[in-house]
């Protein structure tokens, strides 16, 4: 049941989406630096702003470390605040990702995924993503430009809840979907300003008869008390991110959970992939069930906090299961792999599992690469033996 | 003050008791301690102005002694003090004599 | 245009009604000079202020969960950001006073030290001046990283004995000049660039209120002695300070929208920069027999510096 009105269908980039989400929310400062392929989502704001479309104040820094330390003072200040970056900036902006979200502000980033230097490679992968997993940000994860677009216009709803206050990624492909043109639907102006409603700061800096000191120094008889109560926010996450996203669906029509599945339901053999991968993926499932193969895909939407209870109920009863990650940690799995088999460690007698590196740097996956990781998973439900548990594919050997 | 657990931390570890460190006693750390002899004062409030640990006590416009919770005694008060007729208004004195 | 402020002088007797905005109970090290210069700062200071801190002496030991010394909304993020941090502060208010939620007109201040400003902060620092914020930033300088243990800044001056430019048998000590900060400020056109010092706390006054009031961002370097890093006693900081400016190697002057002003010219009093170094363990090598080389060229550093500063004012002054 939608309630409320939809427009026509478009055809946009995801860049061009997200800076449509931006300009219906009109976050109070932003602050923009650029960087490939996130630039343009900054360049078409700098538009609304310089045309009197948003009432945002704009801050051009100087570097995306500068970007983050003012959204954090903005933020701090007393209201909502948002940037974008790719790769190297966020790879630079590392150390105030952290203190971000230590100091709990709900400060959104559109991440536009690329891969981290070196080599220097400006196209898609998962790297810099998975590069901040563990800096205390909320990660949302998008396949298209819908998705994006849609996650961006819920973040605020999810960061700034009362339970959880601390800041989001919204995160989609570089070039594959920032750039590529494809079409989506928009809400109404009023509708996503209804929907984002108005952000009331806890303890705001400006508060001046009230004055606050934010970012004391804490040595050890404190620190880890104030880690502990970090991580209780984090705990909040799921249930906001399932109830704005029920309300989201509830009046727009377009339903979200902690991820996707895709005719998971009676599995056996099982994709997991983030991202625009997913759509190639979610096509070659539909081939493969035409022949006779219970094949299914799981997409993680939310990705930090990690949903481990609910994805590694959706995964237990499938026979095999490879998990597919867009990025490396050199001398050890697959970030998303590491995720899902800790998933599904209290069911370590259901599926095997294992996992392929693909589409570093922006290579392609094509779908006859998901069709060769489908045969080997099928494979691998035949037989129970993981030959390798880590392999690289779409490479040259 | 007694420890909190983290339940009880404010919001962000964010100190809302603003200046609350002047409840914190510094005063521990002197070895010397300053003396202020008011027949030589001439009021001309250098030591307050130059005091780092806003431990120089005024009322009413003049200097009325020091705050010895937490005066660090550094001294910068005694060698800034220009006295009266060469005669020094503050004197460092060792603790405890 | 000038944009000093027509009010009456700031005497000491008045100053004594105004409530210290920062409190005691702080941890900084007895004798320290930059206590000393937030105070004045704030003393200064009529309207409400707000206070970004790099993290360095001041911000670890002015606010040490769960006890804090500032009385005035104040916030720390990082050690190379609070140019950065106080752009984000002073867009906000500029953000949501244009939409009425905040009525209040605020100043905005940000503090680093030497390393935090010089160094590690100086593109932040650069950035926020260039985009032309409404806020000042006070570099306290102690010319080192004192926090960390004494370690060579750009702005630790010529000769200076720290721990990762000890003066040894074959290295004795820094052998290059300072970054001039103030200048490369005042390239940046600011609407105001000075240099103050604590021992003329109205002079410093004065200029934080020019500061303030100025149209457009402002920019400060106050020397703060640290008898820590200077191996000198707990008493002397207002005195050294003092000796910085009278032997020209802090000189205070201010450029307003261009103008060069030298606050005070000892002319024939110049003192020899012996005068200031000499009570400093850390140049206490210079005056071991084979290093006389380093006391003339610390002096000639510090000549030609203060030539070079009276042509400025002699081709940009009033």
């Amino acid at each position: 049941m939608t309630t409320a009105t939809k427009t026509k269908m478009q055809a946009v980039t995801g860049n061009q989406a997200v800076a449509e989400a931006l300009r219906q929310i009109d976050p109070d400062v932003i602050a923009a630096y650029p960087i490939t392929p996130s630039t343009e989502i900054m360049q078409r704001f700098s538009e609304f702003v310089s045309n009197g479309k948003v009432e945002t104040e704009l801050i051009l820094v100087e570097s995306e470390h500068s970007a983050m330390s003012a959204c954090i003072g903005a933020s701090a200040a007393g209201g909502r605040v948002a940037t974008a970056t790719s790769a190297q900036g966020l790879a630079l902006m590392w150390e105030m990702l952290h203190i971000a979200s230590g100091y709990r502000l709900p400060i959104m980033i559109s991440l536009v995924n690329r891969a981290l230097s070196a080599p220097l490679n400006i196209h898609g992968d998962h790297s810099d993503g998975m590069g901040a997993r563990d800096t205390g940000w909320i990660q949302l994860y998008s396949e298209n430009a819908q998705e994006a677009y849609d996650n961006s216009v819920m973040a605020y709803r999810i960061a700034e809840h009362v339970d959880v206050r601390l800041p989001i990624m919204v995160c989609m492909d570089g070039f594959i979907i920032s750039h590529s043109i494809e079409s989506m639907q928009f809400l109404e102006d009023e509708d996503v300003k209804k929907f984002v409603g108005e952000h009331k700061q806890i303890d705001p800096l400006l508060d001046f008869d009230n004055p606050k000191s934010i970012g004391a120094l804490v040595l050890p008889d404190y620190y880890m008390e104030h880690k502990r109560a970090q991580h209780e926010a984090t705990t909040k996450v799921k249930q906001v991110v399932l109830n704005v996203s029920a309300e989201f669906g509830k009046k727009f029509g377009r339903d979200y959970g902690l991820f996707e599945t895709y005719r998971l339901e009676d599995a056996e053999v099982v994709l997991v992939a983030l991202n625009s991968a997913a759509g190639t993926i979610k096509d070659e499932v539909d081939r493969y069930r035409e022949k006779g193969v219970k094949a299914g895909l799981l997409k993680p939407r939310l990705f930090r906090p990690f949903p481990y209870d609910e994805v590694g109920d959706a995964l237990k009863n499938a026979k095999a299961v490879c998990v597919m990650d867009r990025a490396d940690s050199y001398g050890g799995h697959g970030p998303l792999f590491m995720e899902v088999a800790s998933a599904l460690y209290p069911h370590r007698q259901g599926p095997a599992l294992f996992n392929k590196v693909y589409g570093l740097g922006g290579r392609d996956l094509m779908p006859h690469h998901v069709d060769q990781v489908l045969d080997e998973t099928i494979e691998v439900a035949k037989t129970g033996a993981v030959k390798m548990i880590k392999e690289y594919i779409t490479v040259r050997n | 003050m007694k420890q909190m657990n983290w339940k009880e931390l404010p919001h962000a570890g964010t100190i809302l008791d603003a200046g609350n460190a002047d409840g914190y006693e510094t005063g521990s750390w002197r070895s010397f301690k300053p003396r202020w002899i008011e027949e030589n004062c001439i009021q001309c409030l250098f030591c307050w102005i130059y005091c780092p640990d806003t431990s120089v006590t005024v009322k009413d416009e003049k200097m009325t002694g020091f705050d010895y919770k937490h005066c660090k005694g550094c001294g910068v008060c005694a060698v800034e003090c220009p006295g009266k007729k060469g005669n020094k208004a503050i004197v460092m004195e060792e603790e405890g004599k | 245009m000038s944009t000093t402020t027509k009010e009456k002088p700031v005497t000491l007797k008045t100053l004594t009604n105004k409530q210290d905005l920062l409190s005691g109970g702080h941890r900084m090290c007895a004798g320290c000079g930059a206590p000393t210069v937030v105070r004045q700062v704030l003393l200064a200071i009529d309207e409400p202020v707000v206070i970004s801190n790099a993290t360095g002496c001041l911000e670890v030991s002015t606010c040490l969960f769960p006890y804090t010394a500032w009385r005035v909304p104040w916030m720390h993020s990082a050690f190379e950001n609070a140019a950065a941090t106080a752009s984000g502060i002073e867009t906000m208010y500029r953000a949501l006073r244009k939409k009425g939620k905040i009525k209040k007109n605020m100043k905005f201040i940000a503090f680093g030290g030497d390393g935090g400003t010089y160094d590690i902060g100086f593109q932040a620092l650069s950035g926020a001046m260039e985009r032309g914020h409404q806020l000042l930033y006070i570099c306290y300088d102690n010319g080192a990283y004192m926090n960390t243990g004494i370690q060579r800044s750009s702005a630790t001056p010529f000769g200076a004995n720290t721990t990762t430019c000890p003066a040894g048998s074959k290295i004795p000590g820094k052998l290059q000049k300072r970054k001039d900060l103030t200048r490369i400020m005042a390239a940046h056109n600011v609407a105001y660039a000075a240099q103050a010092s604590p021992h003329n706390w109205r002079d410093l006054m004065t200029k934080v209120k020019k500061a303030l009031a100025s149209d457009g961002p402002a920019y400060m370097g106050i020397v703060a002695p640290c008898n820590r890093g200077w191996r000198t006693q707990t008493d002397d900081s207002i005195l050294l300070s003092r000796l910085a400016v009278e032997t020209c190697y802090w000189p205070l002057y201010e450029v307003e929208n261009g103008t060069w002003t030298i606050n005070y010219d000892p002319k024939d009093k110049k003192k020899p920069i012996t005068e200031w170094i000499k009570p400093q363990g850390r140049f206490k090598h210079l005056f071991a027999p084979g290093n006389e080389w380093m006391l003339e060229k610390f002096q000639q550093i510090v000549d030609e510096d203060w030539e070079s500063l009276k042509k400025l004012q002699g081709t940009f002054g009033r």
